[in-house]
């Protein structure tokens, strides 16, 4: 097993551009850090030494590979399609993201920094970071909205368990977008000794492309195991966006079968045609935040509108910058899912599979109920389980008015 | 170089033996409707440029004071449209002070960087400057700014590059921004030591005005500055003058304060 990626297409090109989207907006202060950052990842991906470290941690650390799981259940209930399950949520610390922060701790350590930083909205990411700067003796700051300090509590409290600081930020909505924005406003004031590690496919190049490799792991196994355990390549892959890592992971190495069709999940909260959503592609149009040019939700004078999800891991008003040239592309396709319709996904597949999932997730398998009238027992899908549901049992028993 | 005007201030404080002073606004803050007045009182106080600040909803180079003040402007009711319309309403009361628009990039990109240049310069706007666009994502800004009569004036950094303070000063117009630290904007106690040979290594690449700005905030940090550059940029300072007491004044206080660092910096 390799660590970083050797499928999907040959972008970014050298400027960090996917087509039109991607690049490099961000304050001059923090140009030098992203070139450094640049060349040494460049350096490590060619690293055997790297590689094999990053590999041993992520099977004997992390779990991996994680199971594809056939779901026979679920398939019953799709029309006897084939419905596998690409186990993320058995992952180390709940989630796909792991992959990621494990990555990008390793090659801090070799930048010689030894401060990490990093944003969360659901928490999963923030765990992850925090777990990871535990095992390897870092320090580690995570900012995380006030309004998502509340929704994800006992994310909270494992990180200041693992040895975190927790930082609060209380600007604009108080969720992910003014997380990341504090984050950036962090690394600016200390570039010299910190390292940021962005938790989704989203920011300046190089991040979008290096958390893409660092997730494309779970794309790599996937299509191995469907073809071992399947004997073909599916129909469908399927998973949530909100800023797209676990989807990007999971569809990397399916870009060049173009018999799979590729689709992302949405939020659209209370719906897309009301102001509370987060379906970015959908609704959004292109524009320029958080360091790179992507769909973005915004007003008519180009000021970031506040995003609404019932998963806070999915409630951002931007998107990765390959998602958006996928989109524009035609490779993959994009839906959104409401709030209700991802607490009947939730309902779905715990009481089916006996798995509880993460709310985001939860999005991605409300979507295959859409896609029920169009499966036959011919088809094979794979559906992204991104993260496990225990961070969100308060905020589904609040959705249904009970106290726990 | 065309937005010359900008150059010529900075050159002119120099023939006077002293930093020109570029003071910073948020455009419409604290109410759309004082931003003329305000701008007014600060070009008559004695600034030699004037930056207007379009506000943006995510101003990540910002400190507190300046997100603050941008905040509030947004839910007053400003837009890019409303701060060049502030900057048409400035020159119609007859101000002739340079003025330079400061603005995010996503607004700019919304409006169109055409239609935004075109618009600006006929308000008589003479620059732009934007925080979030580096060197390598001007160009097609710096084109349509170029096309329009004005320049764009990047900004560098203590941890930039020689290589990359050359490619920025290669585009620059008007003045070279250097950034005084490491974060973002707002009050601080002293004026970090390093910015000096940053701008040293600046004047190796051009011959345009060089101005220090972030956290500079009081006349010492003036008078210090202009023993070395041609101008410091005073920002989230002006704004607390104007937040220190009710908006009908704003435009006195900010007025009296941009006084208080003339004179006691400048000369």
């Amino acid at each position: 097993m390799t660590a970083t990626a050797t499928t999907g297409h040959a972008l970014p090109d050298q400027n960090g551009r996917f087509g039109p989207y991607g690049g490099k907006f961000v304050p001059e202060t923090l140009m030098s850090a992203l070139e450094e950052l640049e060349q040494a990842y460049d350096e490590v991906r060619r690293d055997k030494s790297f590689n094999e470290e990053l590999s041993e941690l992520l099977r004997r650390y992390v779990g991996r590979p994680t199971p594809l799981y056939f779901a026979p259940n679920l398939s019953r209930e799709m029309q006897g399609a084939s419905i596998y399950l690409k186990r993320e949520d058995l992952a180390h610390t709940g989630a796909h993201k792991i992959n990621n922060a494990l990555g990008q701790a390793l090659l801090a350590q070799r930048l010689g920094k030894r401060r990490i930083i990093a944003e969360t909205g659901a928490g999963q990411h923030g765990v992850a970071t925090a777990t990871v700067c535990a095992k390897l003796g870092m320090e580690c700051v995570v900012y995380m909205g006030e309004e998502d300090i509340h929704r994800q509590s006992p994310n909270v409290y494992r990180m200041k368990l693992l040895g975190a600081e927790v930082r609060s930020v209380t600007s604009g909505s108080r969720t992910l977008k003014d997380a990341i924005n504090e984050t950036i406003r962090d690394w600016v004031t200390n570039v010299e000794t910190t390292h940021y590690i962005i938790g989704s496919v989203v920011g300046p190049h190089p991040y979008p492309k290096m958390v893409r490799n660092f997730q494309a792991v779970i794309g790599s196994e996937a299509r191995r195991q469907v073809l071992e355990q399947a004997g073909r390549l599916p129909d469908y892959a399927v998973a949530c966006v909100g800023g797209g890592s676990n989807a990007i992971g999971l569809f990397y190495a399916f870009i060049p079968d173009e018999t799979v069709q590729l689709i992302g999940v949405e939020a659209a909260g209370e719906g897309v045609h009301t102001h509370r959503h987060a379906a970015t592609i959908t609704r959004g149009r292109p524009g320029a935040l958080h360091g790179s040019m992507s769909y973005l939700l915004q007003d008519e004078h180009g000021q970031v509108q506040e995003a609404h999800s019932i998963s806070a891991g999915l409630d951002y008003p931007g998107v990765g910058p390959e998602h958006s040239y996928l989109k524009d592309s035609g490779r993959a396709e994009y839906v959104a899912i409401t709030d209700s319709e991802a607490l009947d996904g939730f309902d779905l597949i715990t009481r089916r599979e006996g798995i509880i999932p993460a709310l985001e997730p939860a999005h991605a398998i409300a979507y295959l109920k859409k896609m029920k009238p169009s499966l036959t027992s011919n088809h094979v899908v794979i559906l992204l389980m991104s993260g496990r549901g225990d961070k969100d049992l308060g905020a589904v028993a609040a959705a249904r008015g009970i106290s726990i | 170089m065309l937005s010359n005007s900008i150059e010529k201030a900075f050159l002119s404080a120099r023939a006077e033996g002293r930093a020109g002073l570029a003071a910073f606004v948020t455009a419409g803050h604290p109410r759309p409707d004082l931003t003329p007045g305000i701008v007014k009182a600060v070009a008559e106080a004695g600034a030699d440029v004037i930056e207007l600040g379009v506000p943006f909803s995510d101003p990540l180079a910002e400190g507190p004071t300046i997100q603050k003040s941008s905040h509030d402007a947004l839910t007053a009711g400003a837009t890019p449209a409303g701060c060049i319309e502030a900057a048409r309403r400035v020159r119609a009361l007859g101000v002739e002070t340079p003025l330079v628009l400061m603005g995010y990039y996503n607004p700019i990109l919304s409006m169109g960087l055409g239609r935004y240049c075109e618009e600006a310069a006929s308000a008589g706007v003479d620059g732009l400057i934007t925080p979030d666009l580096p060197v390598e994502e001007c160009g097609p800004l710096a084109d349509a700014a170029e096309r329009a009569g004005m320049g764009l004036t990047p900004l560098v950094a203590l941890t930039s590059t020689d290589r990359r303070i050359e490619a920025a000063c290669r585009r620059a117009s008007g003045f070279v921004y250097c950034v005084s630290v490491l974060g973002v904007t707002g009050v601080r106690a002293d004026v970090s030591g390093r910015v000096r040979r940053l701008v040293e290594r600046v004047r190796g690449y051009t011959d345009l005005p060089v101005a220090v700005g972030f956290g500079v905030s009081t006349p010492e940090h003036v008078r210090e500055i202009s023993s070395y550059a041609d101008g410091a940029v005073v920002g989230s300072a002006i704004i607390d003058a104007i937040t220190s007491g009710p908006p009908d004044s704003a435009a006195e206080r900010a007025g009296e304060f941009v006084r208080s660092l003339l004179e006691g910096g400048c000369r």
